[in-house]
């Protein structure tokens, strides 16, 4: 067994077997995890489905960029019994440092649990498990749960795969493109169409609790904010009339809509109830006020506007009061969200190219993700360490979704159908 | 109905132009006046919107063009355009029963949501002079496409400049 392991290993990665050797794998203390681990997901034993659950939490993984994970083919299997009692020696000798093993058990109400245990193979022992309780069309569910347990307790930070995420799929040539709503998993699977494509769409985003968007239509050749129940695909107009309406966001407690409306050679930022009723100017100054986007606490809005000549951003309080610039490092900014944590911003910089970037929420601070020639539109992974954009190249103007880790590193394709843009991360699905 | 309309106007056109006389085609058809809307249904599908497109190459060949050109981020108009818009302002005035969409556009090297405010102001600008030659505002409605509807596909200034502009889209 210990021949087979290493033999099967071999190939995979020469520094995990030096690692073996020379000095110990990388500690899994409480959460700091600094260099890629080797990670190892065998087929789940118990359902035949265990081998693409333990796909998703293999591609899940090495999506974070924290990982190389290993498996499922090419790895020794187990049976459930074994799960949660793996052969530590073996994988040591291996030279993997995790494990992620599990199994798949039918319930009396139908549904099946999928078991999900981490172990630090270094150390010998288990550092965690739960198991999951889901409808066998919603295995994959179970599997991005089980693959945000291990991150998170290797990271120490908060999840972020169980996520979905809102776009426009774009289709056609730049003088004729197609746009669409679209939902998909963050991985890119259970990718579905809510509009049909007939009117352009732009600028979907999710409700707090991933209940409800709104987006922009041009039906009727005028922009216009709708908001859209996403499990009865019913929607209405935010605001009745003749309105030049975009750029809508929830408030964090879901029940405000904070929304650019232009009239007169001038767009203004306001704020309305998602039930209907009167919306409320929260600025007025003579330029164009759009992109705002609410502090997780509630209590600010962090916007753009020309008023000064260019494109800055700017801080306000949710009622409209004391507007201050906080964007000063030479360029155009546009574009601002506000973290999930409250402590930064994320934006796109004009300066030649457009790049997106990430300042403290006070202003200063400021670093820049990326280097395309037009990056922009970011949101935000509900734990704050990925922010999503979408890059258009020059020329045709295909565009596409990447991630980029907050701390530094190469922006990842994301994998959508077609083309897609203005990306909207959810939270964590319940 | 529009369609009826719009065939009847399409074979007559064509007819006159094979006889090669030198009197001008006969005026285009009128759509009857538009039937009013609900300003307070939050329905998308109220909104609709329908072009008139003979009326619309009638406007082009009588006005010289529907389109205005724009410097980056401006939306002044220069004598070219002002000219233009006169002409426009005059068939319009000529032209009863039909309304005007004064449609703003920006190039696609600016981010997504300034544009929609940028399209707006070029379209402001353009709707305000027409005003001023004496169109009425109930004939006109403005409306910004931000960066999506190019027509020009590169990505260079030429392309830029061709994108930088504001249409008046003759509707129902």
């Amino acid at each position: 067994m210990r021949m087979i392991l290493t033999l099967l290993l071999a190939g995979i990665a020469s520094t995990a077997i030096a690692q073996d050797t020379q000095e110990a794998a990388p500690e899994l203390v409480g959460g700091s995890v600094k260099s890629n681990v080797a990670i190892a997901v065998p087929v789940m034993p118990g359902d035949p489905i265990g081998r693409q659950v333990s796909q998703v939490i293999v591609s899940d993984l090495r999506s974070t960029g924290l990982f190389t994970p290993l498996g499922p083919g090419g790895l020794p299997g187990y049976s459930v019994e074994e799960a949660g009692n793996p052969a530590y020696p073996n994988w040591r000798n291996a030279g993997v440092s995790a494990l992620v093993s599990g199994y798949i058990e039918p319930r009396p109400d139908g549904r099946m649990t999928v078991a999900c245990y981490l172990h630090d193979v270094t150390a010998g022992r288990e550092l965690t498990h739960q198991g999951f309780a889901v409808t066998s069309d919603n295995w994959r569910q179970a599997a991005h749960k089980c693959a945000d347990l291990v991150y998170s307790r290797l990271s120490g930070q908060q999840p972020f795969l169980d996520t979905r995420v809102v776009y426009v799929a774009e289709t056609g040539p730049k003088n004729n493109r197609q746009k669409r709503v679209a939902i998909m998993d963050s991985d890119g699977s259970n990718n579905r169409y809510l509009t049909v494509g007939r009117h352009t769409v732009v600028t979907p985003r999710f409700s707090p609790r991933g209940d409800k968007l709104v987006y922009v239509s041009y039906i009727g050749r005028k922009p216009r904010v709708l908001l859209y129940d996403v499990a009865s695909g019913q929607e209405r107009l935010l605001i009745p009339g003749n309105h030049i309406t975009f750029a809508p966001r929830f408030s964090p407690n879901g029940r405000d809509v904070v929304f650019s409306m232009a009239e007169n050679g001038n767009t203004d930022i306001y704020i309305v109830s998602a039930s209907g009723g009167q919306p409320r100017r929260l600025t007025s100054v003579a330029g164009a006020d759009t992109s705002p986007s609410f502090s997780p606490d509630g209590r600010q809005i962090v916007f753009e506007s020309d008023r000064s000549g260019t494109q800055q951003l700017y801080v306000m309080s949710a009622d409209g009061g004391g507007q201050r610039r906080i964007s000063f490092g030479g360029g155009r900014y546009a574009s601002p969200v506000w973290s999930p944590a409250g402590n930064m911003i994320a934006f796109t910089r004009i300066a030649g190219n457009f790049r997106i970037g990430v300042m403290n929420a006070g202003g200063g601070g400021e670093r820049i993700l990326t280097d395309g020639w037009q990056d922009e539109g970011p949101s935000w992974a509900p734990n704050g360490q990925f922010v999503m954009f979408h890059r258009t190249a020059q020329g045709a103007g295909a565009t596409r979704l990447y991630a980029v880790p907050v701390s530094g590193g190469s922006a990842r394709i994301m994998p959508t159908p077609a083309g897609g843009s203005d990306p909207s991360w959810s939270p964590i699905n319940n | 109905m529009n369609k009826t309309i719009l065939i009847g106007m399409t074979a007559v056109a064509l007819s006159l132009g094979a006889c090669g006389r030198k009197a001008p085609p006969p005026e285009p058809v009128l759509p009857a006046a538009p039937a009013p809307v609900d300003p307070n249904s939050t329905d998308p599908n109220s909104l609709e919107v329908v072009e008139l497109p003979a009326l619309q190459a009638d406007l082009v060949a009588k006005a010289g063009s529907d389109t205005i050109y724009f410097g980056t981020d401006e939306y002044s108009l220069d004598q070219a355009s002002q000219a233009t818009l006169a002409a426009q302002a005059r068939w319009l005035l000529a032209t009863p029963n039909v309304r005007a969409s004064i449609e703003g556009h920006a190039d696609e090297r600016g981010t997504r949501e300034y544009n929609q405010a940028l399209g707006e102001r070029r379209a402001n600008a353009t709707r305000d002079f027409l005003r001023s030659q004496g169109v009425p505002d109930n004939r006109m409605t403005v409306t910004s496409w931000g960066k999506e509807r190019p027509v020009a596909t590169g990505s260079n200034e030429e392309a830029w400049a061709q994108n930088r502009r504001a249409v008046t889209v003759i509707i129902r």
